[in-house]
C-alpha cells in the first residue's frame, strides 16, 4: 500500500448561505489515523466527503499525496470510505461486494476472487463469500465494509461513524481491530465520530470540529490537558467550569486562586485577573471535612459498580465528581472536604467572539 | 480527464456519420430502409456535406466547421480546462445554429419575412430533418454536456451530464415546443398574422364560456360543461374510492381481495369498454330500456347519451384510480396514533372524525384533484355517451376533425383545457408538497388498525357493494355483448364479430390476416412494444437524475417531468399536429410520432414508479460504489438496477398497457397506415357496429393481462429487489433485523 498525506487549505464547502465547513486547513501525514471529532452538524461528515469526493469544495483546495484533487470526482479518487451504515449492495453476495471495485476496475473475475479472499481474510471473515449481506451480523457486516474498502490498497482510507451501529462489547473490539489494522498497514486513516472516548482510544491525532470550523487539533492527551477554550474542554471529557483568579505569574505557571484554595497552574499566557477553570471530575478527591480548605454537600450519589459519582454542592458551584472509593460511599445530605489535584484543573481561554 | 476525450471522440464520429454519410433530410417512405443508398447524394437524399458542395445549402456549412473545429479539441496537450470551455462554446453554438438554421429556413425559403426583407430571396429551401441531422444535433448537444462535465458541473461526471442535456432536450422538443406552438397558433387569425384581438373573440365566444343553461334555454359552454361535470366526478369518485379504501383496511370484509382486482381492471381496459357497458345496459335497445318496454310498455329513450352518462362512465372508471390513492393514504395512519387516541378515552366514532380523517385529508384532496384531472382530459366516454354534451376535449376533436377544420379554435380550447388542468396540477403541489414520496416512512409503526364504527361501516358497505356488483355487471355485460349476433335484437350467440375481426385464412402463401381488425391491432402492438422499454428507460433515468443527483436547475427539471403528465390527452394530440407537421420536424402521419407521443404521455409514471423505489435506496449505496471507483453509469447499472427491478417492471408494464389503451392523443395522430387499436374501435362503434368494438375489446383485454402476467414471470419474479431493500443496512441494523422477522 501507498499510504498517502492530505492536506486542506481554507476549504470552504457552501450550500447556498450555509456553511457546512468554512475555511478550514489541515495537513494529515501519511501512515496516521486521524479523527474528525465534533457533535452533530459541526461539519465533520461533511469534511470527510470532500476528501472522499462526494462533495467538492466550494473554494480552497485539498491535496492527496501532494497532487490537487479539488475538481477530481470521487471515482477517479484514490480513496476507499467504509459508511455509517456499511452500503453494502444488498443484492451481491459477501465476495461480489468485496470484489466490486476490483470488476469494475475490469481487473479479470479469477485474481479480483483472490484478491478479494485475501482482503476478507485480513479482516478476519472467512468462508462467508456465498452469503447476503442481510444474512450477516452487524459485526461481520462491519468487516465486509472494511474488506471491500481495504481490497483496492487505497492510499487514503476514510471511516464515517463506522461503530455507530454496533452494540457497545462489539464497539470496543471493532476499534481495537481497525487501529490494529491501521497500524499494521500502516493505512491514512480519517476516522469520523461523535465519540469523545473511541476518538481518544484509536487515534494519532484528533481535530476537533465546531460549528462548520476547526475548534482544536493535537494528540488526544493534549486536547484533554489543554483544551483551547470551553468548547473542547467540556467535549473532551466531562469537565466542571468555575471561575478563578490568577496573579504571581512567573514565566510558565501562576497562582490561581479557586474558592480559597490556591493552585500552581501553568497560566497558558492568559493575563491577571479572573479567569475560567476546567475541573476534571477525577481531579476532584475527598478528604476530611474538618479543616479542609473547601466543603461541599452531597446532593446526589450513584453507584456505577466501579465508580462513584456525585453532585457536589460547594462554593465556588456545583462540582460532578467521580470518585474510585465505591467501599464507603458518601451519603445524600453529608458534609464533606474536597481537594483539588493541580493535575486535572487548566485554566481555558475565554471563547472566541464568533 | 482522458475519459473525456474518448468520450469525445465517440461523438465526433456520430456528428461526422450524420454530417458526411447518411441523408441529412428526412426521407419520403422508408423509416429504417436503405432504400436511400440507391439515390444517395440526389437533392433529396444527400448528405450534408454533398448539400454545401452540390445542392447550395451552404447554411449547413457552419455546422460541418463546428465539428472540424471540434476534432481540433481532441490534442492531448491541451489543457482540460481549455478543452471544456471550448467544447462549451462549440457545443452550444452547434447546437443553437442547428435549430436556427431549421426553423428560419423551410420549404418557402425564408421562414419569417423579416428574414427576406433583410437578406433577400433565398434561392435554397429545405424539408424536415431527417438521420443525419439528428445524428450532428446529439453530437452538439453531448460536446456541450462534455464542457459542463470538465468544467465541475455534476460533479464532473460526463454520464450525468449527459443525461441531464438529454433528458431535458427531449423534453422541451416533445412537450414544451409544442404546447408552445399551440399558444402561438391561438393568437394567430386566419390569415396567420399575429392577433389579440382575434384571440379574443375566440376564447370568450358563448360556445365555450356561455351560461345558457343557467340564464336561458340555450346550453352552456363547453368549459362550464367540463368544470362541472369534472368536479361532480371528481366528488363521487373521491366518496366511492374512501369506503372502498376503509372497507379494504379498516374492516373485516371477507372479500377484500376481490377489491383490489377490481381495482386494477380499468388500468387494463381500453377507456370505453364501460360506456360500452353502459350502452348495452341502458342504451336505446340495452337491456334495462327493453325490460321497461316489455313489462310497462314505456318508449325506449336515449337519456343514457349526455352529461348524467358520461358522468356515471367517468365514476366507473375513475373511482378505482381514487381507491389506489386513498388506499395508500389509509394506511399511511399510525395505528398507534388511533391507539393513544382510544387510551385517552376517545370512542371508535371519535377516533374516525377527530383524528383520522383529519389526518387523511391532504389525501383526500390528492385524490379529488386527481380525478378532477382525469374527468377533464377524458375524451373516450364523452364521446361515446355525450351525445349533444359537449366537453373541451371532444370539441377539440371536432374542430381539427371535423368539417370545421378550424386549428386556431382547437388551439384556443386547447388553451383553456391546458390551464384547467395545470390549475388543478399546481393546486395539488402547493397541498402536497414533496410529501408525496415520503409519505411513508415505515418508522415505528406498530399496532393493528382499529376497526371502523358500525354506522360507518354499514353506510360504506351500502354505498361501495352495490357499485362494485355494478361494476361487475358492466364487464359482464361488455364482454357478452361480443358473442351475440345483435344487442338488443337478437341474442343469438355468435361468434362472428371474432371472424370479422380477427379472421385467419389459409391461402396458397400460408396464412392470410383477413379481419379486419388485424392491421390496426399489429400496429398498436408493436408501436406500443418499442414505446415501452423507451418510456421505462427514459422515466428511470430521469429518476435516478431527479433523486441522486444534485444540480443547478434540478427543480426546474422535475417540474418539467411531472408537468408532462398533467397535460391533457388531447391538447397533446393537437399540439403535435400543430408542431410536428411543418418542418424543421415533421413527422405526422409516420409511425415514429406515435411512439413518442406515448413515450412522453407515458413517462411521467415512469419517473414517479422510479423516484418512490430510489428513495428507498439509500444513498451511501451510490456513494459507496462511488468511491470503489464506480461511474454513475456503472452504478445505475450494477447496483441500482438491479435494486430497481420491480420499478421497472412497473413502468414497462404501464407504458405498454397505457399505449395500448391510449385514444385522447393518437386519435389526431393515426393515419391510414398507422391506425390505433382505440381508434379504430371508435370508428366502429360510431358506425353503430358494437359487435366488433366489444369483441375487439375483450381481446385486448386477454392481450393485456397475458403481457402483463408475461412480464411478471420473466422479470419480477425473483423479486429480489424487494428483499434487497428491505434489507439494505440503510436504517440500520434495527431494519436488518427486523427484515428478518
Amino acid at each position: 500500500m501507498k499510504a498517502a498525506s492530505i492536506e486542506f487549505r481554507s476549504v470552504s464547502k457552501l450550500y447556498g448561505d450555509v456553511a457546512a465547513v468554512r475555511d478550514i486547513s489541515f495537513t494529515i501525514e501519511a501512515g496516521k489515523l486521524v479523527t474528525l471529532l465534533g457533535p452533530s452538524g459541526c461539519g465533520k461528515t461533511t469534511t470527510l466527503r470532500l476528501i472522499a469526493g462526494l462533495e467538492l469544495p466550494s473554494s480552497g483546495s485539498i491535496l492527496i499525496g501532494g497532487i490537487d484533487v479539488s475538481q477530481i470526482a470521487a471515482s477517479e479518487r484514490d480513496v476507499s470510505m467504509v459508511f455509517q451504515s456499511y452500503a453494502l449492495f444488498p443484492h451481491m453476495s459477501v465476495l461480489e461486494n468485496v470484489r466490486y471495485g476490483l470488476v469494475v476496475a475490469r481487473m479479470p473475475k479469477p485474481q479480483a476472487d483472490e484478491r478479494a479472499r485475501a482482503a476478507l481474510a485480513t479482516v478476519g471473515l472467512q468462508g462467508f463469500d456465498a452469503r447476503l449481506p442481510s444474512e450477516l451480523s452487524g459485526g461481520q457486516q462491519q468487516r465486509v465494509a472494511v474488506a471491500r474498502a481495504l481490497v483496492l490498497e487505497p492510499s487514503v482510507l476514510l471511516f464515517d461513524e463506522p461503530l455507530s451501529n454496533l452494540d457497545a462489547r462489539l464497539r470496543r473490539q471493532m476499534r481495537e481491530e481497525i487501529r490494529e489494522l491501521q497500524q499494521r498497514l500502516s493505512l491514512t486513516v480519517v476516522y469520523v465520530t461523535h465519540d469523545q472516548a473511541e476518538a481518544m482510544a484509536v487515534s494519532d491525532r484528533i481535530i476537533v470540529m465546531n460549528r462548520a470550523a476547526i475548534a482544536q487539533e493535537g494528540a488526544p492527551r493534549e486536547l484533554y490537558e489543554q483544551p483551547s477554550d470551553p468548547f473542547v474542554a467540556g467535549f473532551m471529557g466531562d469537565a466542571n467550569r468555575v471561575r478563578g483568579t490568577l496573579a504571581r505569574r512567573n514565566a510558565t505557571h501562576a497562582d490561581v486562586d479557586v474558592g480559597g484554595v490556591t493552585l500552581q497552574l501553568p497560566h497558558r499566557g492568559l493575563p491577571d485577573g479572573d479567569v475560567e477553570l476546567s475541573i476534571r471530575p477525577e481531579a476532584v478527591s475527598f478528604v476530611p471535612a474538618t479543616g479542609a480548605p473547601l466543603t461541599a454537600i452531597v446532593r446526589k450519589a450513584s453507584y456505577l459498580g466501579g465508580l462513584m459519582e456525585y453532585t457536589l454542592d460547594t462554593r465556588i458551584g456545583e462540582l460532578f465528581v467521580i470518585s474510585t472509593g465505591v467501599e464507603a460511599p458518601h451519603g445524600v445530605g453529608t458534609i464533606v472536604g474536597i481537594a483539588l489535584a493541580a493535575h486535572g484543573v487548566v485554566a481555558i481561554p475565554p471563547a472566541m467572539a464568533n | 480527464m482522458n475519459d473525456h476525450r474518448r468520450a469525445l471522440r465517440g461523438w465526433l464520429l456520430c456528428g461526422a456519420i450524420g454530417f458526411l454519410l447518411v441523408p441529412w433530410y428526412a426521407l419520403q417512405d422508408t423509416v429504417l430502409g436503405v432504400a436511400w443508398l440507391r439515390t444517395w447524394g440526389s437533392k433529396d437524399n444527400a448528405p450534408a456535406l454533398l448539400q454545401v458542395l452540390a445542392h447550395g445549402r451552404i447554411w449547413l456549412a457552419p455546422l460541418g466547421l463546428l465539428l472540424l473545429a471540434a476534432a481540433g479539441l481532441l490534442l492531448p496537450s491541451l489543457a482540460p480546462r481549455v478543452r471544456a470551455n471550448a467544447l462549451l462554446a462549440i457545443g452550444a453554438a452547434g447546437f443553437i445554429g442547428f435549430f436556427v438554421q431549421g426553423f428560419a429556413i423551410v420549404p418557402a425559403g425564408w421562414a419569417f419575412p423579416v428574414l427576406t426583407d433583410a437578406f433577400g430571396a433565398l434561392a435554397g429551401k429545405q424539408y424536415g430533418m431527417g438521420l443525419g441531422a439528428a445524428l450532428v444535433c446529439i453530437a452538439f448537444g453531448m460536446m456541450f454536456s462534455l464542457g459542463l462535465a470538465g468544467r465541475g458541473f455534476f460533479r464532473g461526471d460526463a454520464f450525468v451530464a449527459s443525461c441531464v442535456v438529454s433528458v431535458g432536450v427531449l423534453l422541451a422538443v416533445f412537450t414544451f415546443f409544442p404546447v408552445f406552438k399551440i399558444l402561438l397558433q391561438a393568437l394567430e387569425n386566419a390569415d396567420g398574422a399575429f392577433s389579440l384581438p382575434a384571440f379574443f373573440e375566440r376564447l370568450f365566444t358563448a360556445k365555450i364560456w356561455g351560461v345558457g343553461c343557467i340564464v336561458g334555454n340555450t346550453r352552456c359552454g363547453v368549459a362550464w360543461n367540463t368544470l362541472i361535470l369534472a368536479l361532480l366526478c371528481a366528488i363521487c369518485s373521491t366518496a366511492l374510492g374512501l369506503a372502498f379504501a376503509l372497507i379494504a383496511t379498516r374492516t373485516s370484509f371477507p372479500y377484500k381481495k376481490v377489491l383490489r382486482v377490481l381495482s386494477v381492471l380499468p388500468i387494463i381496459t381500453p377507456p370505453f369498454v364501460i360506456g360500452l357497458g353502459l350502452i348495452l345496459l341502458f342504451g336505446r335497445s340495452g337491456l334495462v330500456n327493453q325490460f321497461l318496454e316489455w313489462a310497462f310498455a314505456i318508449e325506449p329513450t336515449r337519456w343514457i347519451y349526455g352529461m348524467q352518462g358520461v358522468l356515471v362512465a367517468q365514476i366507473f372508471a375513475f373511482t378505482p384510480i381514487s381507491f389506489l390513492v386513498l388506499i395508500g393514504v389509509v394506511e399511511g395512519v399510525s395505528p398507534s396514533i388511533e391507539e393513544a387516541a382510544q387510551t385517552l378515552r376517545a370512542d371508535r366514532w371519535r377516533t374516525l372524525l377527530d383524528i383520522s380523517l383529519p389526518l387523511m385529508r391532504p389525501g383526500l384532496a390528492n385524490a379529488f384533484l386527481i380525478t378532477f384531472i382525469e374527468s377533464i382530459a377524458d375524451f373516450g366516454n364523452p364521446i361515446l355517451l355525450g351525445g349533444n354534451f359537449g366537453v373541451l376535449s371532444t370539441e377539440i376533436f371536432f374542430s381539427v376533425v371535423g368539417a370545421q377544420l378550424d386549428q386556431g379554435r382547437a388551439a384556443t380550447l386547447g388553451i383553456v383545457l391546458l390551464v384547467m388542468a395545470l390549475g388543478a396540477f399546481f393546486l395539488q403541489r402547493r397541498l402536497l408538497g414533496r410529501k408525496v414520496y415520503t409519505a411513508m416512512s415505515g418508522k415505528g409503526d406498530s399496532g393493528l388498525p382499529i376497526l371502523l364504527p358500525d354506522g360507518a361501516r354499514r353506510l360504506c358497505y351500502g354505498i361501495a357493494l352495490p357499485w362494485a356488483a355494478l361494476t361487475v355487471i358492466l364487464y359482464a355485460m361488455a364482454l357478452a355483448g361480443g358473442f351475440v349476433e345483435t344487442w338488443g335484437r337478437d341474442y343469438t350467440l355468435t361468434l362472428k364479430h371474432y371472424v370479422k375481426a380477427f379472421g385467419l385464412e389459409w391461402g396458397a402463401h400460408g396464412i392470410i390476416w383477413a379481419g379486419a381488425a388485424w392491421n390496426s391491432f399489429w400496429t398498436t402492438v408493436k408501436l406500443s412494444a418499442i414505446a415501452a422499454p423507451l418510456t421505462a428507460i427514459l422515466g428511470i433515468l430521469a429518476a435516478y437524475l431527479l433523486t441522486r443527483q444534485k444540480f443547478v436547475g434540478q427543480a426546474t427539471f422535475e417540474f418539467g417531468t411531472m408537468l408532462s403528465f398533467a397535460i391533457p390527452g388531447t391538447v397533446i394530440g393537437v399540439s403535435y399536429i400543430l408542431a410536428f407537421n411543418v418542418p424543421p420536424i415533421e413527422m405526422t402521419g409516420t409511425a415514429i410520432i406515435l411512439v413518442i407521443c406515448n413515450i412522453f404521455r407515458n413517462m411521467p409514471v415512469g419517473v414517479r414508479a422510479g423516484m418512490a423505489s430510489m428513495t428507498q435506496i439509500d444513498k451511501s449505496l451510490d456513494e459507496a460504489s462511488t468511491t470503489l471507483g464506480a461511474r454513475g453509469s456503472t452504478t445505475l447499472r450494477l447496483i441500482l438496477l438491479p435494486l430497481l427491478k420491480p420499478a421497472v417492471v412497473a413502468a414497462l408494464v404501464y407504458s405498454f398497457v397505457r399505449a395500448m389503451t391510449t385514444v385522447s392523443a393518437v386519435i389526431f395522430l393515426v393515419s391510414a397506415q398507422y391506425e390505433w387499436a382505440t381508434t379504430y374501435i371508435i370508428n366502429r362503434v360510431v358506425n353503430g357496429d358494437y359487435g366488433v368494438a366489444i369483441a375487439y375489446c375483450s381481446v385486448l383485454i386477454v392481450l393485456m393481462l397475458a403481457v402483463i402476467w408475461l412480464i411478471q414471470r420473466l422479470v419480477g419474479e425473483r423479486r429480489l429487489g424487494r428483499r434487497g431493500v428491505a434489507a439494505a443496512p440503510g436504517g440500520g441494523v434495527g431494519q436488518v433485523g427486523g427484515s428478518a422477522a
